[in-house]
């Protein structure tokens, strides 16, 4: 379309619509206590740091990070090695089931959470694995699963078949085509998929509610949302964690958006 | 041949593994338990086949009922303004101008955070004595402030404004994908025939992107549908129940009173819901919409 004159116009307000509520929490946990409670509200904040000091003192915030950093790793990493081999067994083979395949992972990808959430929770537990990283790390796999494999798939269905058919010719097995053929020429589909599930892992509450029941394994949601202080709310600390618990997803998202804007809707609509 | 169906299969078994175990089964196996009467955590107190019952009290069950409403209520109201604020984004973000690889990040900052991060932020905007909201509303006469999220129907628009804030940019990355498979050309012939840019809206984009709208309705409904981070950290279902959506409920149910028969039937429910409004989309779109990386 033509270029309209109100344009500038559209850029603040959706720019400040997507912006200004999250900049006013992170000025908030710059603030000093007397500011946060200010009125009229103060919108310059002193830089103080003290809530910073006291989400990390007293409010345990570095082990939420570990364990998120570690949870949001672990599982990217193994759902990204699962995936790859799904979606190349899915873009390569023309079978009857690998579409049908792919349906049914759309199809969990829609599942209510509480809907399975019940189950899931039983077979942890009757595995001895609720409270333990590699409970909340399993369920996370198949979790994310889905969003690996569809986001894979559409990369691997550019690669010309060509190419490695020409490793296999030349005495490749198919594994090590797959390995050291498609999965370099796929790197940029990886990533791609890999910065999506981590998004997605980091951000998870609900299963890690549940799962996760022992503060000292806690990820960041579930410190986050289980803030203690029932009638004053410590604000400051709260936002403190939510901008240190942001900043990681705010640079990914600042460097690698033509990426995650290229993976979201990867084929999403075809023309 | 056979070599193929072998080697699909076995590269396609670890991830199948997950997913029978963690998603299959555990459909089934809710629908199952949903026909049963037991506690949670004291599984040794037995199961009780009770078949039905927990159906018939769910419809007998004014907070369930409520729930149900409250949450197709939320459905209705947040789904199709995140698709129209979403289609307006994508069709400011279409254009090229300087910085607008910027402002596609700067759109993107509410669908990165944590949705808990962004629950504990409107609850501090919405908050009773210093929230930016009563201050926009009535300045310093502080006698007047409200408190949004302890008021039924305030409350449940709180939440609806911070799940359209969180989720309008997912809508509108959609939108964008459907927006960038619309020929250049078409434009430009509709504008050498002297077509407004109103018109062009309204003739070629719009007919155009209906896929691509009903796909972003379609996600919506259904992450809507589930909504639960936003109501824990918000309000826990208050006040009144005014905002216990159907997620809530049955996790409350199940996980806080330990009721797994009756918090499965919950489940079954919402899960149903969903099931009927994915093919009700799907059936608008025509399945060739969704063959994504399918051939």
């Amino acid at each position: 379309m033509r270029q309209n004159a109100l344009q500038p116009v559209w850029w603040v307000l959706i720019g400040g619509f997507s912006l200004v509520p999250y900049l006013w929490f992170v000025l908030t946990s710059w603030k000093s206590p007397a500011q946060v409670t200010a009125i009229p509200p103060e919108i310059v904040p002193e830089f103080h740091w003290g809530f910073y000091l006291s989400a990390l003192r007293d409010y345990g915030l570095l082990r939420y990070m570990r364990n998120s950093a570690i949870v949001a790793s672990l599982t990217t990493l193994i759902s990204i090695a699962i995936g790859s081999f799904a979606a190349y067994s899915l873009t390569r083979f023309r079978l009857s089931w690998t579409r049908i395949y792919l349906m049914l992972l759309l199809a969990i990808s829609m599942f209510p959470q509480i809907a399975i959430a019940g189950p899931v929770w039983r077979i942890l537990n009757t595995l001895g694995w609720l409270n333990t990283y590699q409970g909340i790390v399993a369920a996370y796999i198949a979790l994310s699963l889905p969003l690996a494999v569809w986001i894979l798939a559409t990369f691997f269905k550019e690669l010309p078949y060509e190419v490695e058919e020409a490793a296999m010719i030349d005495g490749c097995t198919r594994a090590q085509a797959l390995w050291k053929v498609v999965l370099p020429l796929a790197a940029p589909g990886l990533f791609t998929a890999s910065i999506l599930v981590f998004i997605h892992v980091w951000n998870e509450f609900f299963f890690a509610l549940l799962i996760l029941t022992n503060p000292a394994l806690q990820t960041l949601p579930v410190g986050i949302a289980l803030f203690p202080g029932e009638y004053t709310m410590p604000w400051g600390e709260i936002a403190a964690a939510s901008t240190i618990a942001t900043l990681p997803l705010i640079a990914l998202t600042l460097i690698f958006q033509r990426r995650i804007v290229r993976g979201l809707s990867a084929g999403a609509v075809k023309g | 041949m056979r070599e193929a169906q072998r080697v699909a299969l076995y590269y396609v078994l670890p991830s199948l593994v997950f997913v029978l175990l963690f998603s299959i089964y555990p459909i089934f196996e809710s629908f199952r338990l949903s026909l049963y009467r037991m506690i949670l955590t004291l599984p040794w107190l037995g199961q009780k086949f009770v078949g039905w019952e927990n159906y018939r009290d769910l419809l007998t069950d004014p907070v369930a009922m409520k729930s149900l409403l409250t949450t197709l209520l939320f459905v209705a109201v947040t789904a199709p303004v995140e698709v129209l604020l979403g289609l307006f984004m994508a069709l400011v973000l279409n254009e090229s101008f300087r910085g607008r690889a910027l402002l596609r990040a700067v759109v993107l900052v509410p669908w990165a955070i944590p949705t808990v991060v962004s629950s504990q932020m409107w609850r501090f905007i919405f908050n009773d004595r210093y929230g930016l909201v009563n201050f926009f509303l009535f300045g310093d006469a502080t006698h007047l402030y409200v408190a949004p999220l302890a008021e039924p129907y305030l409350a449940l628009i709180a939440i609806m404004v911070a799940d359209v804030w969180k989720t309008s940019s997912f809508a509108a990355l959609i939108i964008l994908a459907g927006l960038q498979t619309i020929p250049d050309e078409l434009y430009e012939a509709a504008s050498i025939d002297g077509a407004t840019l109103w018109q062009q809206l309204r003739h070629i984009t719009l007919p155009l992107l209906k896929p691509a709208l009903l796909l972003a309705l379609l996600f919506r409904t259904i992450d809507a549908l589930r909504v639960f981070d936003l109501v824990f950290v918000m309000t826990q279902g208050g006040p009144a129940d005014a905002t216990n959506v159907l997620q809530f409920y049955g996790y409350k149910k199940t996980f806080a009173e330990g009721m797994i028969g009756y918090g499965s039937t919950i489940s079954v429910v919402v899960f149903f819901a969903a099931l009927l409004l994915s093919l009700l989309y799907i059936r608008l779109l025509g399945a060739r919409v969704l063959e994504r990386p399918g051939r």
